[in-house]
């Protein structure tokens, strides 16, 4: 009942809102949003090793519009802390989970980012506002075609965007410092291992379209060894009960 | 009161009886398809509601039912055969998102349209046969008969339609089925033939002329089948259907598959060309296609399952659940000269042997590969022969899997029992080797883990814990069972098998913490952690306090897949917008709130005849709490004991289907001839000595199968299915027959005393059978099937004390 009121609040908010000037909708709810991660962020910091995330990811967060990459009948919905319907059988992830896959990346401002399913674009614009360069490919023609018009419409001109087979990576822009692989994966394909800078990391959420159950990272240390790790994004503590 | 003429329209109501059962096993193939099988369960538990809603709605409107009865009943199953297909097609438009359904309300609003639209063809079947037996009150016991009978052909039927048509033209077909049963009971009431006569006969016409794009089946935009599907170049090649799944061939012409779960991080070559294979268009396999040199399936080599391939020279391996063959070219990459591929569906095995065999390089007609189609938990327990490797094969796919959607599901393969019959089957250095997927926090591979000990203990091994190795990399875990003890040889081996890939040994004996998470890092090394606790001194104390069921599962209590504790889920919902969510047990929870909206409608539907009906029509005194008490007890107990008499036999007769299909046929065929002739014993000896007699004799024979079914099965193991089968017959029989008597015997006593409380007690029994499949599986997750059967047999008990309280009609027939 809560989350109908609250729903059927936030609806006619918005509906009002409409009213208001496009650069002012929304603004607040998505601060509100970020609020709202910087606290589960902080209740999660016992998997995370960090009380709060990096202040760019969280300043992306504050401004990258996410109304501007879900479909017209989710707009109601897109600064609610959960993953999102875009059509084509695919997602807009949880924008807590966006968050802290960011994080994870440590991206830094002059890095070089490939990601692996471009779906809604929202991942992409995030890291277009902390790294010099993103590249994104789509394997569904329809969504690659959407985010590039969503990318051009908000000007986010530090990214290249294609539509094709992600199994091989970007290799005339390669090697990157980060890599994101969002799109569904039965294995982590060897040309993106081969196309991360040594020292440079990949970030795989695992689950499915609407529920992410643990991320990997995969690292390339400057030695040649490749290790991965595994985070689960919540706080979940701890394992055995009757402590 | 009866206006029938004194027939009863036997054959009508059987060829209800047997469209409605073989609908509602249809809708559980069809939501399967286009949901995913736990929502099914719970859709289709709550739609059968609609028998409970009949009998509310006869209790209130009897009267004026009752004078024009021949034309409501006919009228009644032709809504059925137009709601049949109509409701279904409706209901899977409806856009229900099972995954958003804690997040967004209108999922439930969706969820609960869905529950609306499917109950209307129950109601109607419901309709007609509760209107039979308020009319005809003294044939009750036959119109029983015709019902249970009907019904039990109908539950082989509806097998043999789903082996020869898709699912979506079976709807078609059951239309048709009800639209020939208005027919016959035209006839079968003996009306006049006039206009409305032709018109009936060309209703039965109707369903065939539905549109081909009406029937075609809209599967969630999630399922994985759909997804491969918006990719361009792909398309479907091939589509099988058989009532154990529909499987769809996809080839992508554009973008290769490449799929190789769990290959290592160090691997450099990609998998060869394949094609995808999907069962209920999800748990993706691929048939690869034939290479021109093997070591292009070098990655076979790369996986966490090629570990026994490391630690010994096999010569002969079984591969349970051998699908589309990765396996068994991982088998054969590793040279195996003897490789025996066990698969249960023909139409998979038949893909491979048939007209993808050239594309797969004929892999399943090398003369090294046998091919057994066959349930591999029988096979390996009807198997003479010793093998030097057991693999079970990963079946399911990890999205389905991680979300604990498989938790509603009996799996044989995963018990203890299970596990000493590998063991007893592997040379004495063999290897048995089980391959999961990682999650976190651990579950699946920690219970398997857990029933590997508890197998060895059971074998009176002396030390359990010295037989056992996990290997882990970001993505599965491979679970190996030596028969014998590892050697010193065998750990190096492993060790040295895990470094060149960058896969952990989360145990072996005598491991350090050290060595378990050194390439796939966790916060904490909970693999190592858990199973050096579960491998030591302080294993069931570690099992009882860990947040998720990792206690071992048997053939009892067959719900390997259930990790659901009640501890968990206060946490995880309060943490659904922290990322708490994915880790919910999907089945189980769908399982209790299946039984909460069972228990809340019943309720409502049981009370709203009690406040509606015309003034004491329905008496409020102890007559009706005793009627109410003793129908809600049968229906309990029948179903109790059908559904945990369908387990047992899915274990003796090794086949899911010949065992549901053969017990299910012959629990109502058999119950049906008892409820025939329960008529012809209470003529001899009156009401209360024919109810005692009955139940009498379900609670020993009762007892007798719950001690000495075990013995029988042992002995009968190795027979074949054409001795099995007749077996299964003659022990069903007896009981079933004894259970086909205490509903018509006491509706007959109510319908001679009270007959206004005869629908509503109709209504009272058709939520008590669907509450009582739903509780039925919570008690076996608790407590194990014997424990259902046996609270089936007090069930029994508190009904025949019961029927001592009922209100007098003639002790002797009149």
């Amino acid at each position: 009942m809560t989350r109908l009121i609250s729903s059927s609040l936030l609806i006619a908010i918005l509906a009002f809102s409409a009213l208001l000037p496009a650069d002012d909708r929304y603004t607040s709810a998505r601060q509100a949003l970020v609020k709202e991660i910087i606290s589960d962020v902080q209740e999660t910091s016992i998997y995370l090793d960090k009380d709060a995330l990096d202040p760019r990811v969280m300043d992306a967060m504050a401004k990258v519009p996410r109304h501007e990459f879900v479909p017209f009948l989710q707009k109601p919905y897109s600064y609610q802390n959960r993953p999102l319907p875009i059509g084509h059988g695919q997602t807009i992830s949880q924008p807590y989970i966006v968050a802290i896959m960011t994080d994870l990346l440590k991206p830094k401002a002059g890095d070089r980012v490939l990601e692996i399913g471009t779906g809604s674009g929202y991942q992409a614009a995030i890291l277009s506002e902390i790294v010099s360069e993103v590249y994104t490919i789509e394997i569904i023609g329809a969504l690659g075609e959407q985010a590039e018009e969503h990318f051009k419409r908000l000007n986010y001109r530090n990214i290249q965007s294609r539509i094709g087979d992600g199994y091989y990576g970007w290799e005339s822009a390669a090697p990157f410092d980060g890599i994101v692989v969002t799109a569904a994966a039965s294995h982590v394909p060897p040309p993106l291992i081969e196309q991360l800078k040594p020292g440079g990391r990949m970030v795989i959420p695992v689950g499915s379209p609407f529920l992410v159950q643990h991320l990997v990272i995969v690292e390339k240390h400057t030695d040649g060894k490749i290790t991965s790790k595994q985070i689960l994004p919540v706080r979940f503590v701890p394992l055995t009960g009757g402590h | 009161m009866d206006n029938t003429g004194g027939n009863i329209p036997r054959f009508s109501i059987a060829l209800i009886s047997a469209t409605a059962l073989c609908y509602e096993i249809l809708l559980a193939r069809l939501f399967a398809i286009i949901q995913w099988h736990h929502f099914a369960y719970m859709i289709i538990s709550l739609a059968l509601l609609g028998y409970g809603v009949s009998g509310a709605f006869l209790s209130v409107f009897a009267e004026r039912l009752r004078n024009h009865f021949a034309a409501t009943f006919i009228v009644n199953i032709l809504l059925f055969g137009l709601a049949l297909p109509a409701c279904f097609l409706l209901a899977q438009h409806i856009p229900f998102n099972a995954e958003e359904i804690l997040w967004d309300w209108r999922q439930q609003v969706r969820l609960f349209g869905i529950y609306l639209l499917l109950m209307l063809p129950f109601f109607f079947a419901a309709n007609a046969i509760g209107l039979s037996m308020m009319v005809m009150g003294g044939k009750i016991s036959r119109i029983y008969a015709a019902d249970m009978m009907g019904a039990g052909i109908g539950s082989a039927l509806v097998i043999a339609l789903l082996f020869y048509l898709m699912p979506n033209q079976v709807l078609q077909v059951l239309a048709v089925m009800a639209a020939a049963a208005a027919c016959a009971a035209w006839i079968e009431l003996r009306l006049p033939r006039n206009k409305y006569t032709f018109a009936l006969a060309i209703a039965l016409l109707l369903p065939v002329a539905i549109p081909n794009q009406w029937l075609e089946l809209s599967m969630s935009p999630y399922k994985g089948l759909q997804q491969l599907l918006r990719i361009d170049g792909t398309q479907t090649i091939k589509t099988l259907s058989s009532p154990l799944g529909l499987v769809h061939v996809v080839e992508s012409k554009i973008i290769p598959l490449r799929h190789a779960p769990g290959l290592s991080l160090y691997a450099t070559i990609e998998p060869p060309p394949q094609l995808a294979v999907f069962s209920d268009g999800d748990n993706m396999t691929v048939i690869n296609k034939a290479v021109a040199n093997m070591e292009q399936l070098v990655y076979f080599d790369q996986q966490t399952s090629a570990a026994p391939y490391h630690l010994l020279n096999a010569n002969t391996v079984a591969i349970l659940g051998a699908g589309t063959g990765n396996d068994v070219l991982q088998a054969l990459y590793h040279e195996i000269p003897d490789i025996h591929a066990v698969e249960l569906n023909p139409q998979i095995t038949g893909l491979l042997t048939g007209e993808f065999a050239e594309y797969s390089g004929n892999l399943y007609l090398k003369p090294q590969v046998q091919i057994h189609v066959a349930e591999a938990r029988g096979f390996i327990a009807s198997s003479r022969q010793h093998y030097d490797v057991i693999q079970i094969a990963m079946l399911d796919a990890f999205g389905a899997s991680s979300a604990g959607l498989y938790a509603l599901s009996e799996s044989y393969l995963y018990t203890t029992e299970a596990f000493q019959d590998y063991l007893n089957h592997l040379t004495p250095n063999g290897f048995l080797s089980i391959t999961r997927w990682v999650k976190l926090p651990p579950r699946d591979n920690l219970k398997m883990f857990a029933t590997a000990l508890q197998a060895l203990e059971n074998l009176k091994v002396e030390h359990p814990e010295k037989h056992l190795l996990l290997v882990r990399s970001w993505q599965t875990a491979t679970l190996l069972v030596k028969k014998s003890e590892l050697t010193g040889s065998d750990i190096e081996k492993i060790k040295s098998f895990c470094t060149n890939l960058g896969f952990d040994t989360a145990y072996y004996p005598g491991i350090e913490a050290t060595e378990a998470n050194r390439f796939n890092i966790l916060r904490e090394p909970v693999f190592f952690q858990a199973t050096t606790a579960l491998a030591g001194d302080t294993g069931a104390a570690f099992t009882r306090q860990y947040k998720f069921n990792i206690a071992p599962a048997t053939d009892d209590r067959p719900y390997f897949f259930n990790f659901f504790k009640w501890g968990l889920l206060s946490e995880l919902i309060a943490l659904k917008d922290q990322g708490g969510i994915p880790l919910v047990e999907w089945g189980y929870m769908v399982l209790i709130a299946t039984l909460i909206q069972a228990v809340a409608a019943s309720a409502i539907l049981i009370l709203l005849p009690l406040i509606f009906s015309r003034k004491n029509l329905i008496p409020k005194d102890r007559y009706t709490a005793i009627g109410l008490l003793y129908f809600f007890s049968l229906g309990l107990a029948f179903l109790f004991i059908e559904v945990a008499f369908i387990q047992k036999f899915v274990l003796f007769l090794h086949h899911p289907l010949y065992a549901i299909a053969v017990t299910l046929a012959a629990f109502l065929l058999f119950a049906g001839m008892g409820s025939h002739y329960s008529k012809h014993l209470q003529t001899r000896f009156g009401y209360s000595s024919s109810v005692r007699t009955a139940i009498t004799g379900i609670i020993v024979l009762g007892i007798f199968y719950t001690m000495g079914l075990g013995t029988l099965f042992s002995l009968l193991l190795p027979s074949t299915i054409f001795i099995k089968i007749p077996v299964t017959l003659f022990i069903i029989a007896p009981l079933a027959f004894f259970m086909g008597m205490p509903f018509p015997l006491a509706l007959s006593t109510i319908s001679e005393s009270v007959p206004a409380l005869v629908p509503w007690v109709w209504g009272v029994n058709g939520c008590a059978s669907v509450i009582s499949a739903i509780l039925a599986m919570i008690l076996a997750m608790h407590f194990g099937f014997t424990v259902v059967i046996v609270s089936a047999l007090m069930l029994y008990l508190a009904a025949m004390l019961l029927f001592a309280g009922f209100p007098r009609a003639n002790s002797v027939s009149r």
